[in-house]
């Protein structure tokens, strides 16, 4: 076990240098940071020579993007364009994006996994027909779409959620963005349910639960759940990536100030400290929260050795 | 699901004329057969031949220009002659809808296209051939699903802007192709293994006659399946993209940045935000219902 995740530790770092070089080229290779940093007016030549040198950004690419990652493992993640120091922006945008993600995950893993456990139970019936019906729709509802539609609904209409999120985020005021969220990915994790528990609900296994006349509902949660929750896991997993997309829309629409809304300011700016410092901490979650899938696995499945 | 007992009184003739000879079908005539015996494949089927129409003929049905704008008209509902109402520049919600079509099926068209093609053949090369290749493209898969999409296309589109459609196509294949290859490559190594492979091989056949004559008819089907649901989500995050404000850019008229106008609005003036958010919505739908049905013709599992 600890074998294992040490090696799985070692296979991360080709891949988190490697999409941190991507961003690091896309971010100051196509643009051009100091013409950004003066906006419309065209920089004095001899200024810009000065700020190109001191933020190396005379030296090659490669050179940079190696100055910028050893600055990193001492905790120096640059300064943005404003002067603030880019750590101070992630300590104030990530524990809010971070609340956000996790409500979503949460509405998405318990919903998502009992609408989809309901349904692959009763295939075929109203019920299943009605929740395969719902999630078409909800998946084909984009979800900067959704979010208005929901805003307008509960926080205009209706006026029991906050059509705006005030600057301290508190976790009652994220409920709404949570869900809008999360619909689209919950709309998935219950279909990926569904066809899960469907299949194994005509193992011999099941049969054999039935057989001893254990009750339903724990034939139901010891049994069949938790051999079905594989390939959910994995979903739930790989989809933090679009999770953290998804924060860049929800986070503008219910004016939100975490993650999303400073990497949609840093790269319509062309801040690239900010863009690439937030990014780097993005693909090191991502990176971790794989693993920890990986390490789910065995405890789902005992028959999965980690080795 | 499509229901292959389900009998559709509308299709009696094909019914008989597929079962009558007792031939064996292939996998692909017996895919049609399903297909056409599914509601689900019927009805997207009719929605997208719609959308089609009005995507390259708009002009069929209005004869107002989406550029025809009277400010003194901004924001209001609908009138004679103009039945969704007026957006905020005072154009005509109903020719902007219409018109719209025609780049989210652009987009759609062509980046599904271009993801089969790339992701399928990248991914067949490293199910084939294995070895350091494989693990290559295994890598730079993995590199690609660590930075979300979006995050991508605002990165890169915020510097590319132009008039056309083409730079979003571009980067939308340039960061699609990876979720394809993944499923040609596994469709490949499992086809690879069977044994009219080695027959192939036995017989003195070279890699590039295995690949094209017996390895791609049975191993395309599932990179279809994938190819025909994305194609919806492809036009969902172009629709994104614009508006977030980096994707298509005006004049070219599209759904995204006419809900993004619209948002800041939907208070006053809802019917602004209803009808290109429906139409987009719709489009989606029936894509994404054209590839369930699609899966259910092609998947054996799925019956």
């Amino acid at each position: 076990m600890g074998r294992y995740v040490i090696r799985r530790l070692l296979q991360m770092i080709p891949v988190f240098i490697g999409s941190t070089f991507l961003i690091f080229l896309m971010v100051y290779a196509l643009g051009d940071p100091v013409t950004a940093f003066f906006g419309d007016r065209r920089p004095d030549p001899a200024t810009a020579a000065a700020i190109r040198h001191e933020y190396n950004l005379d030296k090659p690419l490669w050179q940079q993007y190696l100055i910028y990652m050893g600055k990193i493992f001492t905790g120096d993640f640059g300064t943005a364009f404003n002067g603030e120091p880019v750590v101070d922006l992630m300590a104030r945008a990530w524990p809010i994006t971070i609340r956000l993600a996790l409500l979503a995950v949460f509405f998405q893993a318990i919903v998502g996994i009992t609408l989809g456990v309901l349904s692959g139970l009763r295939r075929g019936r109203a019920l299943d027909t009605s929740v395969l019906l719902a999630t078409l729709v909800v998946i084909s509802i984009p979800t900067f779409v959704m979010g208005y539609l929901l805003q307008y609904l509960f926080g205009v209409n209706w006026n029991i959620a906050p059509v705006s999120v005030s600057a301290a985020a508190p976790l009652d005021e994220l409920i709404l963005p949570a869900i809008v969220l999360a619909l689209v990915s919950l709309a998935y994790t219950t279909r990926l349910t569904r066809t899960s528990v469907s299949e194994n609900a005509r193992a011999d296994y099941i049969r054999t639960a039935v057989a001893k006349g254990l009750p339903g509902r724990r034939i139901t949660v010891r049994h069949l759940l938790r051999n079905s929750l594989i390939p959910v896991v994995t979903f739930l997993g790989i989809d933090i990536g679009n999770l953290m997309g998804g924060a860049i829309v929800t986070e503008r629409i219910f004016n939100i100030q975490g993650v999303g809304y400073q990497l949609y300011q840093g790269i319509l700016r062309q801040n690239a400290p900010t863009v690439v410092g937030f990014v780097t901490i993005l693909v090191i979650i991502f990176l971790l929260a794989n693993l920890l899938v990986d390490l789910l696995y065995a405890v789902l499945d005992p028959r999965i050795r980690l080795a | 699901m499509p229901d292959v007992l389900q009998k559709n009184p509308e299709n009696t003739a094909a019914a008989p004329a597929a079962a009558a000879p007792e031939k064996a079908r292939s996998l692909w005539g017996d895919a049609v057969a399903t297909l056409l015996r599914s509601p689900v494949f019927l009805i997207s089927g009719l929605l997208i031949l719609l959308l089609l129409t009005v995507a390259f003929w708009p002009g069929l049905f209005t004869s107002m220009s989406p550029y025809d704008c009277d400010l003194a008209h901004s924001r209001q509902g609908s009138a004679p002659g103009h039945p969704f109402g007026f957006d905020v520049q005072g154009c005509d919600v109903y020719a902007r809808t219409l018109y719209g079509a025609k780049a989210s099926v652009e987009v759609g068209v062509f980046v599904t296209a271009g993801v089969f093609l790339l992701g399928g053949l990248l991914g067949m090369l490293a199910g084939f051939f294995g070895g350091w290749w494989d693990s290559l493209l295994s890598r730079i898969t993995d590199i690609f699903f660590g930075i979300p999409i979006v995050l991508g296309g605002l990165v890169i589109l915020s510097v590319i802007k132009a008039n056309t459609v083409w730079p979003v196509i571009g980067f939308m294949i340039a960061f699609g192709w990876p979720p394809i290859a993944r499923v040609a490559r596994g469709s490949v190594i499992t086809v690879k293994q069977q044994d009219f492979v080695q027959a192939a091989k036995a017989l003195g056949a070279g890699n590039g006659r295995i690949m094209l004559r017996h390895i791609v008819p049975n191993a395309v089907a599932p990179v279809i399946v994938v190819s025909t649901i994305a194609l919806g989500t492809y036009i969902s995050l172009e629709a994104t993209l614009s508006f977030l404000g980096v994707g298509l850019q005006p004049p070219t008229v599209s759904w995204g940045q006419d809900i993004s106008t619209a948002a800041a609005q939907y208070r006053n003036a809802p019917h602004m935000l209803l009808w290109p958010a429906g139409a987009l919505s719709l489009t989606v739908l029936s894509f994404i219902m054209l590839g369930e049905a699609v899966r259910g013709a092609l998947d054996p599992k799925q019956r």
